[in-house]
């Protein structure tokens, strides 16, 4: 199964223009509870996709919503010269195709 | 039960709400009416050139409908970071806005404007007295960064909408301010726990953001009490759920657990959230730890060059299955064109790029899956110092890439369709977000001048 198909959402989004941040949203405990016990969704797996190093990866997990969000330094600052991406909302593509076994 | 009633109006002023949800959320007698208008989201342009978001008629259609039902009601209305980034001109702008409609509908109010553009003295002075400090991942900054700023402006906290409030003004209207101290202000003043009022205000701060399933911009009522608050949308087609509500706190933030104010964080780590009807849902639990240094975020842009673009876009397929070594030639013969036509030293002068839709353009560098379909679009783009230089550079650029050969072809051929007569395209300048710091004034109302002024009657 694919990630996308246990969530409501999957969304990136900036937090500010210096930071990027990405929500996983389960549509149960259950989807959202595997997914993170089996650490699907890692620094090094953010690391390799997003080029950084994982140290600067932050990962949340959010029982209240069912959630994991992800942070990590902007590619580029919001608007400037070589950014794709003013909003940064569509930055999370790679992530909805992950394999979940 | 000391509690207080707030109206959102919506997520951002000039984006709308429905008249009729406003009406119904009159009735259930709100203490004030509050919106956020502002936001870094749509990029540095705003902030650098003082320009809006949203039209002039969209603020003002908003900002109507509030005033009207704020003066009827006898309750404030409170508008943060005016007209997108809060600087002077935008401040200026809605205030002007306010006027027209207090003229228009024979309305008079005080109003209170706070004024949040920084003066470059005060902040090269406390960047020397070592009271300027870097958030995550901040970019360099040093006097130079204050000069080469178009504006700057400090995100203001409660202190100087309750300094306008206590001082009797009916409407205030703020430059660049936090999204919940527009929301926090008043409860704040009528002394009820921070913790709930934050929250409170982070869930209200986005209007109707916060429903189960958000069709259209809408207003957002909340009951704030001490030790909860519920939140029940007005429009009876939206609904919160304990999810929806608690999943709010993921939006634009690096972390739901806190929100970073100047005066404190609220931590909503042991928020509970239940369901006490199928609309409504009541929130408790989250804690506020005052500041033990009280600081101002502050916002700068300075210009980054002026662009001109080229959009076109290739379908054939000889040309595509060799694109990247097409563009590439493509690209190394536009600027020895460059440097052919213009002065010696014109190679540190221009940035040119290009950008391929349909391959990479939304991850660029990033993008992990480069297959390409039956056509692309190329968008080339340039940025100098003056729009003419961008223009001329792209002059050059355009009858390059229209007529660049691949191997396979013999003759000339035209090798992107232009949909626009001429294909360049000034996009005027472009700014850069400069800044990510916070400054430690001496008191919460330094950095923030409030002006008064008796409008109509």
């Amino acid at each position: 199964m694919k990630l996308w198909q246990m969530t409501k959402l999957i969304r990136s989004k900036n937090a500010g223009p210096f930071e990027l941040t990405f929500d996983v949203i389960f549509k149960d405990r259950e989807g959202y509870e595997k997914v993170r016990d089996a650490k699907l969704i890692s620094a090094d797996w953010f690391a390799k996709t997003y080029r950084l190093a994982p140290e600067v990866v932050s990962i949340i997990n959010y029982d209240a919503a069912n959630a994991i969000k992800i942070t990590i330094p902007r590619p580029t600052i919001s608007g400037d010269i070589d950014d794709t991406d003013v909003y940064g909302g569509q930055q999370h593509g790679p992530l909805v195709n992950i394999e979940v076994a | 039960m000391k509690e207080i009633r707030i109206l959102s109006a919506t997520g951002i002023l000039g984006s709308g709400f429905k008249e009729e949800t406003m009406k119904r959320a009159m009735g259930l007698k709100p203490d004030f009416i509050g919106a956020d208008s502002g936001s870094t989201d749509p990029g540095p342009h705003y902030l650098g050139s003082g320009d809006t978001l949203f039209s002039d008629s969209a603020y003002k259609r908003d900002l109507r409908l509030m005033l009207l039902a704020g003066r009827a009601a006898k309750i404030p209305v409170i508008v943060g970071s005016a007209c997108t980034s809060g600087s002077d001109p935008q401040l200026a702008r809605l205030v002007g806005i306010a006027r027209d409609i207090a003229r228009e509908e024979k309305l008079s109010f005080k109003l209170a404007a706070i004024h949040s553009e920084q003066d470059k003295g005060y902040l090269k002075r406390k960047l020397r007295e070592g009271k300027i400090s870097p958030l995550a991942n901040a970019p360099h900054f040093d006097e130079d960064v204050i000069d080469r700023s178009t504006h700057i402006v400090g995100m203001a906290g409660i202190e100087p909408f309750v300094e306008a409030l206590e001082n009797g003004a009916d409407v205030v209207i703020a430059g660049r301010s936090s999204d919940t101290s527009i929301f926090s202000a008043m409860p704040t003043m009528r002394g009820i726990n921070p913790a709930t009022v934050w929250h409170a205000a982070k869930i209200l701060e986005c209007g109707a953001a916060c429903v189960v399933q958000r069709k259209y911009p809408d207003c957002n009522f909340a009951i704030v009490r001490d030790d909860h608050f519920i939140v029940e949308p007005p429009n009876p087609d939206y609904r919160c759920d304990p999810d929806s509500v608690a999943s709010h706190n993921l939006y634009e933030n690096a972390t739901p657990y806190e929100l970073i104010e100047p005066s404190g964080v609220l931590n909503t780590y042991a928020a509970k959230y239940e369901a006490i009807s199928d609309r409504a849902v009541k929130v408790s639990g989250s804690t506020f730890k005052p500041a033990v240094r009280y600081t101002i975020k502050i916002e700068g842009a300075e210009l980054a060059g002026y662009q001109a673009i080229i959009v076109g876009s290739v379908r054939d397929p000889v040309i595509l299955h060799q694109l990247d070594s097409w563009l590439a030639g493509l690209m190394q013969a536009a600027r020895d064109r460059i440097a052919a036509v213009f002065d010696a030293g014109i190679e540190s002068q221009y940035k040119l790029d290009v950008r391929i839709f349909g391959k990479n353009a939304t991850m660029g560098p990033l993008e992990p899956e480069t297959t390409i379909g039956h056509e692309v679009g190329l968008l080339f783009q340039a940025t100098a110092e003056t729009q003419a230089l961008a223009i001329a550079l792209m002059k050059s650029v355009s009858h390059i890439a229209v007529h660049y050969p691949v191997p396979e072809w013999t003759g000339l051929i035209t090798s992107i369709a232009f949909p626009y007569s001429p294909a360049e395209i000034p996009r005027g300048p472009s700014y850069r977000f400069n800044m990510n710091h916070v400054v430690e004034p001496a008191s919460p109302l330094e950095m923030f001048r409030i002006e008064y002024e008796k409008v109509g009657g």
